[in-house]
């Protein structure tokens, strides 16, 4: 993996803190080794819906890495419970099935960005960045990259 | 079954290992089974229900799954690992998943269920009548080969009924 320009909080210039939700032990070791080499912090993990609502709540992240596909509840309604409770929640979908009903249903819910799977490092650092930059939460200025959409 | 329909996968998995392995791949073999698919080494099934239904099953030599933990984690993962078993289903989600995207934006609805692996030696015929699509891969690190079983369940939104004008 190509190195990274670490990406920090702007208010502190702490490391990010991530939520990594996704039902696959492979999935989560994956995605928190790509956002440490973005600088960044493993906040918790959760398999399922549920233990994503309650993790939001114990660790207050940054940014949630939610997959969509999960048994008890699925990502999308993960997600609109979180962003109810947090309007400010950052929670970036991460899943394999990318159609478009999908997607508008994640970002109808409150999700802030879409990334498709296999991740590829260059696209998540992107999408990460333009969504912590939504706030001028970030104070990296590395440019290299493109969004995923 | 009709190859429009395979396709996406061949695709989506040739696209899927590539990322993860790092390598490129190749198809060395196609058949058609009317019975139920014995496994040949690790091997997901995930099934799929909407307008097209079925499942599919990945199956990898061990040693090959062993890589694309390894190549992920970056450090050695030995194939007795519990990782090992979780790469194969996270690669079936991802194949699939890619898979019913391109077959979407055809026109196929589709409801991808999660992944479990296939603990039977033999994996059960899913419809009556139907037939599996097997295709066998060469990758660097050992042998991968994909069982796709599938029907039509409804058309595809947009298609009409045919009206009779008589």
């Amino acid at each position: 993996m190509k190195p990274f320009e670490p990406l920090t909080r702007k208010r502190d210039a702490q490391s990010v803190r991530y939520l990594i939700v996704d039902d696959s032990v492979f999935a989560r070791k994956s995605l928190a080794k790509i956002v440490e080499a973005f600088g960044g912090e493993i906040a918790g993990e959760a398999g399922d819906g549920c233990t994503a609502i309650t993790e939001y709540e114990r660790t207050k992240p940054d940014i949630v890495l939610m997959d969509i596909t999960m048994p008890q509840m699925e990502g999308i309604e993960a997600v609109e419970r979180i962003v109810q409770e947090h309007p400010d929640a950052r929670v970036i979908m991460v899943s394999s099935v990318g159609y478009q009903d999908n997607i508008l249903a994640a970002l109808q819910k409150g999700a802030r960005h879409f990334v498709q799977k296999p991740v590829k490092p260059e696209v998540l650092y992107e999408v990460i960045r333009c969504v912590l930059s939504d706030d001028n939460a970030t104070m990296s200025t590395a440019s290299q990259g493109e969004i995923s959409r | 079954m009709k190859i429009d329909l395979i396709q996406p996968f061949i695709s989506s998995l040739d696209a899927v290992l590539a990322e993860m392995m790092n390598a490129p791949i190749t198809i060395v073999d196609l058949t058609m089974e009317e019975e139920g698919y014995r496994r040949k080494g690790l091997a997901a099934v995930v099934g799929f229900k909407g307008q097209i239904e079925g499942r599919l099953v990945l199956d990898m030599e061990p040693l090959a799954a062993a890589r694309v933990a390894s190549y992920l984690s970056g450090s050695e993962v030995d194939p007795s690992e519990p990782i090992v078993p979780e790469t194969i289903c996270e690669l079936a989600n991802m194949v699939i998943g890619n898979a019913v995207t391109q077959l979407n934006d055809r026109g196929f609805q589709f409801k991808v269920l999660p992944p479990s692996i296939l603990t039977e030696e033999q994996c059960a015929k899913t419809e009556r009548n139907s037939e599996a699509t097997v295709l066998s891969f060469e990758t660097p690190a050992g042998a991968v080969h994909l069982n796709i079983s599938m029907r039509y369940h409804a058309r595809r939104s947009g298609e009409r009924a045919p009206v009779s004008v008589l």
